[in-house]
């Protein structure tokens, strides 16, 4: 795969674009273009547009770098691959500085200024929630990566989808079996004080009482709270399983200072990677985690039974069998979630190619397409896993991991099927007009 | 967590957040004090002390202790010498006129907040404590056995923890000396007195000035390598403690050193009990209440003087 990456293709078709960019009509360009494989129609060799909303900034920056490397790596496999029905991709990345507000202005700027086919890529709910009706409006796809179930929820609309990434709602209802089975029946749950959050807190809460457990407390902390000890006294003493799932720049923090407050006689742990997500296992004060679980959506370190796909998938986004960057291995990676990126392009590509994707005219073609997807096989496509897509509520549905915490590795314990994270319908997207 | 355990474990955080408040509010005190500047990057040369202290930290191998105390020197040396440059450069340039100089620090802010942006990076890195030790705190409880000691759940500090509040007084203590008992405090007293004369008098008062605004932004810097084993750098984490500091320094009494101990002690600790007890955002309410019936009803301050 880097060896894709690093070939000649990629700067010649750079080179290319920046010619057609200076050259004086298309007509003249296209003389110089015959050499290029899989672009040989001076027409439809125009790049597809995927605006790329990136949390560079803000308290999603460490997700932002990660999705970035995944499209980047995943563009570049697509288009050495021979692009969209043979025409590039290009990638318009904006920053949106983790904010609604601004989520909305780059989605306006990817559809008026930039002229972007799709947009794609946003994580943060809140991102999501405050972009979406902005894409609606500009009847401008919108494949989100969020995990959010706002779209499963029907809150959003037709032009909004998030085929690459499964939704909190059926994660947490995964997992409600395993943490009454094997860990306990009275839970406290820690979470985010945002939408993302409140999945967790209705969703985990319904699924777990289903299953006969207790929620004993439900503590919202802010996403920006840089100090955490003022809330652990809230934990009530009869706490069998601490749930606990956190975002922002301070989670390390938090999970260090959970540990120091519990001590020797901490209760069993659940958490959700989104806690330690691009932090290293091992940093001091995180050896109490030993012996507990986590959730997470792409086992983020190699197992035993790697597949191919996953070999292969961290080989051209340059992540190591640990997890983090191949050139630092103090960068560590959001794999739990940046999967996500890489399987929502080749569905955006698969949707394309099904759709005979020509210009923005066949956006609502495009829309049709994914959701006439359903069965997405293991594959170099889906690297996470196979995948049932919704084409109803804009929402895939997949396998999840849990993992163990032994020796300061994550260790997968148990893999859910697709079925245990289904839940009814509670929209249809496609009754709506376009 | 029963009450009186629960009130203790709140009393500490509290006073961890105290203790870094009022060593920030001191530095932006004394620079409203003397100068009269409304310095609004002062979040952003405590943030700059973090930056600093896991750079040293991370270029120093060994024990963390060696990389940390290398940083408990240096890096607050390094942010008062960015000050004293921005004072020079800046402040001095515009006469430390008051409106122009809220306006130039703004631009000061983004710059530094923007300048660590596109260097350090938008992630939050660890800096390792020289020393971290869970301790067990007991409890006293007068039973049906009499009056028994025993170790509650969860009730623990850690030993950096500690160390940080005695840091913090320590630093403050110094601070007190320095303007009191030295000649150069007796410099700056001079020079928030009356600038003219202190300038009749043969005080180099521009030198002052770059001095104190370097002084102010390295007692800034230092809280901020004392607080970042504890929290982790940010390029974003000088907004919150600027807003604290304002709100501390103007119940304090604006350049009133003592009221602005006192006052980061009370919303420190306040902030610290009602975060716990209610809610963070409670606590963050009642401290903007307070500064509005402060301003309303004591507007120098509770400690300032009334200018005559």
């Amino acid at each position: 795969m880097t060896d894709i990456k690093d070939s000649l293709f990629q700067p010649n078709r750079r080179r290319a674009l920046k010619t057609l960019a200076v050259g004086a009509g298309t007509v003249a360009a296209a003389g110089m273009l015959p050499g290029l494989p899989g672009y040989n129609q001076a027409h439809s060799a125009e790049p597809i547009r995927i605006g790329f909303q990136v949390h560079r900034t803000g308290i999603g920056a460490a997700y932002g770098r990660w999705y970035d490397r995944t499209t980047e790596a995943c563009v570049a496999k697509i288009n050495a691959e021979g692009g969209i029905n043979g025409r590039p991709i290009e990638i318009v990345a904006e920053d949106d500085g983790t904010d609604p507000k601004r989520g909305a202005e780059v989605v306006e700027k990817f559809a008026s200024q930039h002229k972007c086919d799709v947009s794609f890529g946003t994580l943060f709910s809140h991102v999501v929630y405050g972009s979406a009706p902005r894409a609606g409006e500009l009847k401008m796809p919108y494949f989100v990566v969020s995990e959010g179930h706002h779209v499963a929820s029907g809150k959003l609309n037709r032009y909004t989808l998030q085929p690459g990434i499964t939704d909190v709602k059926s994660q947490v209802q995964a997992m409600a079996p395993f943490i009454s089975e094997n860990l306990g029946k009275k839970v406290t749950m820690i979470y985010p004080d945002f939408a993302f959050g409140h999945d967790h807190r209705d969703y985990f809460s319904a699924a777990f009482e289903a299953q006969g457990g207790t929620i004993l407390e439900k503590i919202a902390i802010p996403p920006t709270e840089t100090s955490f000890t003022k809330y652990f006294p809230k934990i009530p003493r009869e706490t069998e399983v601490i749930y606990h799932v956190m975002v922002g720049p301070a989670v390390l923090t938090f999970v260090k200072e959970m540990g120091e407050f519990f001590g020797p006689s901490r209760p069993e742990i659940f958490g959700f990677i989104d806690s330690l997500e691009a932090v290293d296992m091992t940093s001091p004060g995180l050896e109490f985690l030993d012996g507990t679980y986590f959730w997470e959506g792409m086992p983020r370190y190699a197992q035993e039974d790697q597949s191919e796909f996953d070999k292969a998938y961290r080989e051209a986004v340059g992540v190591d069998e640990n997890g983090a960057s191949v050139s630092d291995s103090k960068d560590v990676s959001t794999f739990a979630h940046m999967f996500g990126c890489w399987e929502t392009l080749h569905i955006i590509k698969a949707g394309m190619e099904a759709a005979d994707y020509q210009g923005a005219a066949d956006r609502s073609k495009l829309i049709e397409a994914v959701e006439a997807m359903s069965d997405m096989p293991h594959s170099h496509a889906h690297p996470q896993g196979a995948k049932v897509f919704n084409g109803k509520t804009h929402q895939t549905f997949g396998h999840q991991y849990i993992s163990k915490v032994e020796g300061g590795k994550l260790v997968l314990a148990h893999t859910t099927s697709i079925e245990d994270t289904l839940y009814e319908d509670e929209v249809d997207y496609t009754t709506q007009s376009f | 967590m029963e009450f009186g355990p629960h009130l203790l474990l709140a009393t500490l955080e509290g006073a961890i957040g105290a203790a870094v408040l009022a060593l920030m509010a001191v530095g932006l005190s004394i620079v409203f004090g003397i100068m009269r500047v409304v310095n609004v990057a002062h979040g952003e040369f405590y943030m700059l002390g973090a930056v600093i202290a896991w750079w040293i930290t991370s270029l120093i191998g060994g024990h963390p202790a060696y990389g940390f105390v290398v940083a408990l020197i240096v890096a607050p040396l390094l942010v008062g010498a960015i000050a004293a440059l921005a004072d020079h450069l800046v402040l001095r340039r515009i006469d430390y006129d008051p409106e122009r100089t809220i306006v130039a620090t703004i631009g000061l802010l983004y710059v530094l907040q923007q300048l660590t942006l596109m260097t350090f990076g938008a992630d939050a890195r660890p800096v390792e404590a020289p020393f971290n030790k869970r301790i067990a705190l007991p409890w006293f409880e007068n039973g049906a056995d009499g009056f028994a000691m025993y170790w509650p759940w969860g009730l623990s500090t850690t030993t950096y923890k500690l160390a940080v509040i005695a840091a913090a007084v320590v630093v403050l203590i110094g601070l007190w000396l320095l303007m009191t008992r030295t000649r150069a405090g007796l410099i700056m007293r001079a020079t928030q007195l009356n600038r003219d004369m202190a300038l009749a008098h043969g005080i180099p008062v521009e030198k002052v000035y770059a001095l104190v605004f370097g002084l102010g932004a390295a007692i800034a810097a230092l809280a901020a390598v004392l607080i970042v084993p504890i929290q982790q750098a940010h390029y974003l984490m000088g907004g919150d403690p600027l807003l604290l500091s304002f709100i501390v320094v103007i119940i304090g009494g604006l350049g009133s050193i003592p009221g602005t101990i006192v006052a980061a002690i009370l919303i420190g600790m306040s902030d610290g009990i009602i975060s716990v007890f209610f809610s963070p955002t409670l606590a963050k309410i009642l401290a903007t209440l307070l500064v509005a019936f402060v301003l309303i009803f004591r507007p120098q301050g509770l400690f300032g003087k009334r200018e005559s």
